[in-house]
């Protein structure tokens, strides 16, 4: 038992460049924390968006919707990565100097908004067509009637699918290392090899990605009660 | 930037893609057979009222539902070979690692297609006499796999895209092909293009396979 605690010693061990094995952990996992919330903002912000576009009534604003979550659904993460990797810069100059890290975040970021594009549509469409037609007798317009009557009903629903979605990230963001991102993952297969102590750099790891995806569930617990209806519903008690 | 694809013919399909497809496709089916087999297990131990059948079953699908599946890979990758004490491929590793990873959502899946199934049936099995395991096997199961179908196949696009992970401990897969053919032709761009293309192909045809199941399903209903 004590040889087994002994061994996790190597964390308090200069890496060789100024620095512990621990800090070098903890600035991983910083980096897996930046992607994943960089991530989240693109995300949110594109899923939404093309969720909307896609409920509206005009069929090609629908159809350019449709069109990019499906494009973004049915392509792997890592091709995806690689693409806006190796991919995109070579077509377009401009974007040579991006740091890795911008390219890692928009790519997981708009892979994952093609998802939460889905939840928001279904979101929407669940909500009964009266909520709409009332909302524009009352001579709100559209762009109203989302902003104060749909989306305001349509994210309470979609809070629990979100979560899920957010937890993923943080998961999916364990690609980045395959474009020499130093994230967690990253962290475990180069010290790991360097130490030759796979196992203890492995579970430090896989418990930070645990703690963080956790945390991400009880920050979502917090808001799904905040958002409950203060009203109670039918057959609730 | 030109982009040339003409030094993409079939021969090079066939020297270096055709190999990687065939393993990301073998390991897609045999993840779904086995994942399927283990999940429903999994999922039935779950739903058991016994602590000590339940409590494992909780275990099993909530720590690889919170583990990245490239850290669940790197993890079989190291620990095999220390518990049976010898090496082992990257391909056998990941046949088990994908198996058994993918058993934890199959689980979740069969967990919510029992509970899709009107709690009558279970009822009106035991009103024929019929015991909690033969109503389960001959009376709930069936009508929970009919109705679990699209999901399945909705499962197995995601299960396919991410047997591009086995990347991290270089296994030979389609992505991998794509990317042995770039490095000889240097031609990169254009090979990462086309492996998008035929996993946007593969995907998106079985997706649409499982949209049609689904509208079957409700008709019958």
């Amino acid at each position: 038992m004590l040889d087994i605690l002994k061994s996790f010693e190597i964390f308090l061990q200069d890496t060789g460049g100024g620095e512990t094995y621990l800090q070098w952990l903890l600035q991983a996992w910083g980096w897996t924390l930046a992607v994943s919330f960089a991530a989240w903002i693109v995300a949110i912000i594109v899923g939404v968006t093309v969720g909307v576009l896609r409920t509206l009534p005009n069929r090609y604003i629908a159809f350019i919707g449709n069109t990019w979550t499906e494009i973004f659904r049915n392509i792997p993460l890592l091709v995806q990565i690689f693409i806006w990797y190796h991919v995109v810069p070579s077509l377009f100059l401009s974007l040579k100097d991006l740091p890795s890290f911008a390219l890692v975040f928009v790519g997981l970021g708009l892979f994952t908004s093609a998802r939460i594009a889905e939840q928001v549509k279904a979101g929407i469409e669940s909500l009964s067509k009266g909520q709409l037609q009332a909302s524009l007798a009352l001579g709100l317009t559209r762009t109203q009637a989302y902003r104060f009557v749909l989306l305001p009903q349509a994210f309470r629903i979609i809070v629990p699918p979100l979560t899920s979605e957010s937890m993923s990230i943080i998961k999916n963001s364990s690609v980045a290392y395959a474009v020499s991102i130093s994230e967690l993952t990253m962290f475990a297969m180069q010290a790991g090899e360097e130490t030759a102590k796979n196992i203890q750099m492995f579970l430090a790891t896989t418990i930070l990605y645990a703690v963080s995806a956790l945390a991400v569930n009880e920050i979502s617990k917090l808001i799904e009660r905040r958002m409950q209806f203060k009203t109670s519903r039918v057959g609730a008690k | 930037m030109n982009l040339d694809f003409s030094f993409f013919t079939a021969d090079v399909f066939s020297s270096f893609v055709l190999k990687g497809l065939l393993f990301s496709v073998s390991l897609t089916l045999v993840a779904i057979i086995g994942g399927i087999a283990i999940g429903t297990v999994i999922a039935m131990m779950r739903l058991s009222k016994k602590w000590y059948l339940q409590k494992p079953a909780i275990i099993y699908i909530d720590t690889f539902r919170s583990i990245p599946l490239v850290m669940v890979i790197l993890w079989f990758y190291l620990l095999i070979p220390i518990l049976i004490g010898k090496p082992i491929g990257v391909q056998l590793s990941a046949f088990i690692t994908f198996t058994v990873f993918q058993a934890a959502y199959f689980a979740e899946i069969v967990r919510a297609g029992v509970g899709s199934v009107a709690s009558g049936q279970m009822n009106a099995g035991y009103a024929l006499g019929l015991t909690y395991a033969q109503s389960m096997r001959y009376i709930i199961l069936p009508q929970a796999f009919r109705n679990m179908l699209p999901v399945f196949m909705t499962q197995s696009i995601v299960l396919f895209q991410d047997t591009s992970l086995v990347y991290a401990i270089g296994a030979y897969d389609l992505l991998k092909g794509f990317e042995v053919a770039g490095k000889n032709f240097n031609r990169p761009t254009e090979t990462y293009l086309i492996a998008a293309v035929l996993y946007f192909v593969i995907c998106f045809t079985v997706s649409r396979l499982a949209l049609r199941v689904q509208k079957r399903i409700q008709i019958i209903r």
